[in-house]
């Protein structure tokens, strides 16, 4: 009896054991296999019985580079920043209401805003098109910021929401209490206890601005965001060639969410809800 | 009523009204556009965009409808089953949970083209499966999986391609779910005799049912717009719903066409919503969002 129990106990360990690592493998492999590959030299790629690379070489990225990636990498980043900035100014108000007043309707425009949130957001690209040609829109960064606004915003005002109400309420009244008002002790004592937290929530807005394919492909023509650009001149290349591009599009935003890592479960959870 | 408090009763509808506009313009706008986009010719009513649609040799609709919810019927039941277990695995304590949680997670944040690309590399003629496949001698030729006539493998990729991408997803809402249930109740459970499965069953499942019902819908209205892996994978072999709007506005310029299929996302999207809504509106109020 006794002696079962404990096989029963290390079969049971070794058991999940084998179910992570198994689960981890899943998941790990594709990502090694990419990054090596994206700097595998040519005749390592090619050649079938090499497996794993052993050439190396910046080659591919270079190329990939001088294709257009450099300009294309540059107009991600501007537009995520501006995306950024346009959805902080206008979400986070509307956040801080939710957090910390009692209203009328309250509860009635926070389901509205996250029905708003589930709209599938791709929608709007094709009629905005027509929009932003008489506007002088199409094709620009800006206009592409734009849009990715309306998809960023009803995240960034649930998430600064719950960030807000995770500052006590104690802290802004003794602020109150000793002379500040209600912007004083916004700025003095909420912004910077909410700080850390809508870091990465801006990183994650980055994120999803830096991912979005579809609409950067329908507002622009030659001012492409990476994926935009990815998907139209990419996909004619060579193998190596996408793989330096999978490689490139992943970079940042691996390197952004180990970052931000110690916020990825409790942002995922608080916007999947 | 002094002017501070009456400053202090509108204030939240006034920080709230900037936003509000914003995603009511950006969305409302282009949905009225859309329409008259579709519906129009010249400024006059025409049911021409329609008639493309469904009868021009050109017009991938009814494949593209038919594979978008294959693909979603595919998909996602196999991405319940693993998250599930998955949640389940990680809801257990083992050395090292955190940085393998870390792991499992990390296609959360990349893009679906990113994800076609990096699955391309393991899938392509002179790609890691295929190398390994023959170096350990299972196979002498190798394995296609791109091109149109191998477009059931080329369905194949895109599945696994989205399982492995945004199982992730389902998987944190479960995992998320499942941490909430108290370990009194299962316990309680364990000492009136219940075993692994009455406990699963009766206890685990019922508590983890609303999770269960988010993780669907969400994953459901995200299946539905389905793009990028696909158009990296195959193209217009496996056409589909978004991929027939993009390849209609940006190849063809036919923004008509485009706009209906928009359009057509955008009614499944709301129809969804509506039915989850609807079934789950009472348990949604409660949590308040």
């Amino acid at each position: 009896m006794e002696e079962s129990s404990i096989v029963k106990y290390y079969l049971r360990k070794i058991i999940v054991a084998g179910l992570v690592i198994l689960a981890v493998l899943w998941v790990i492999t594709p990502f090694v296999i990419s990054i090596l590959y994206a700097f595998a030299s040519k005749t390592d790629y090619y050649s079938p019985n090499i497996l794993i690379p052993l050439h190396y070489t910046l080659e591919h990225i270079q190329k990939l580079l001088d294709l257009g990636a450099t300009r294309a990498i540059i107009n991600s980043v501007i537009v995520a920043v501006i995306t950024i900035i346009i959805s902080f100014a206008l979400g986070l108000p509307a956040g801080y209401a939710f957090a910390k007043f009692v209203f009328r309707g309250k509860d009635s425009l926070k389901l509205l805003i996250i029905g708003l949130r589930m709209f599938p957001i791709l929608v709007i690209a094709v009629p905005l098109v027509t929009l932003y040609i008489r506007l002088g829109l199409n094709d620009t960064l800006l206009g592409v910021a734009l849009a990715h606004t309306a998809m960023a915003l009803p995240f960034v005002i649930i998430i600064s929401s719950s960030i807000f109400a995770g500052v006590p309420k104690e802290l802004e009244e003794a602020a109150m209490i000793f002379g500040l008002d209600r912007k004083g002790a916004f700025f003095r004592i909420t912004m910077p206890l909410a700080l850390p937290g809508l870091t990465a929530a801006a990183i994650f807005t980055f994120i999803m601005s830096w991912n979005e394919v579809f609409i950067a492909s329908v507002l622009t023509l030659t001012n492409r965001t990476l994926p935009a650009f990815i998907l139209t001149s990419a996909m004619a290349a060579p193998d190596f060639i996408k793989f330096a591009a999978g490689f490139i599009m992943i970079f940042p935003a691996m390197v952004f969410v180990f970052i931000a890592r110690k916020y990825l479960i409790t942002m995922w959870g608080i916007t999947l809800k | 009523m002094s002017k501070v408090s009456v400053m202090e009763k509108y204030l939240p509808y006034i920080l709230i009204a900037p936003s509000l506009a914003y995603l009511l313009f950006f969305i409302g706008y282009p949905l009225a556009q859309g329409l008259y986009l579709a519906f129009t010719e010249n400024g006059a009513f025409s049911l021409e965009n329609i008639e493309y649609l469904l009868n021009s040799p050109f017009s991938k609709f009814w494949e593209a409808l038919t594979d978008t919810f294959l693909l979603v019927l595919v998909i996602i039941p196999i991405q319940v089953a693993i998250a599930l277990g998955l949640a389940m695995l990680f809801n257990m304590k083992f050395w090292g949970r955190n940085t393998a949680l870390y792991l499992v997670i990390l296609p959360l944040t990349i893009s679906d083209v990113a994800a076609g690309l990096i699955w391309y590399s393991m899938l392509s003629t002179n790609g890691f499966f295929n190398k390994l496949l023959m170096n350990i001698g299972l196979i002498k030729e190798p394995i296609y999986f791109f091109g149109y006539e191998y477009r059931p493998m080329e369905f194949l990729a895109i599945v696994l391609t989205e399982v492995w991408r945004a199982t992730a997803i389902v998987f944190v809402i479960l995992f998320a779910g499942l941490q909430m249930i108290s370990q009194d109740h299962i316990e309680a459970a364990e000492v009136f005799g219940a075993n692994v499965w009455q406990r699963l069953r009766y206890i685990v499942f019922p508590m983890l049912k609303p999770s269960l019902q988010a993780a669907l819908i969400i994953r459901t209205l995200f299946a539905f717009q389905i793009f990028g892996v696909v158009w990296v994978l195959a193209g217009r072999d496996i056409p589909v719903l978004a991929g027939e709007a993009y390849y209609e506005q940006v190849q063809l310029r036919h923004t008509g066409v485009a706009a209906i299929y928009a359009l057509i996302i955008a009614a499944i999207s709301v129809t969804i919503g509506y039915i989850y809504i609807k079934l789950f509106r009472a348990q949604y109020l409660e949590e308040g969002g």
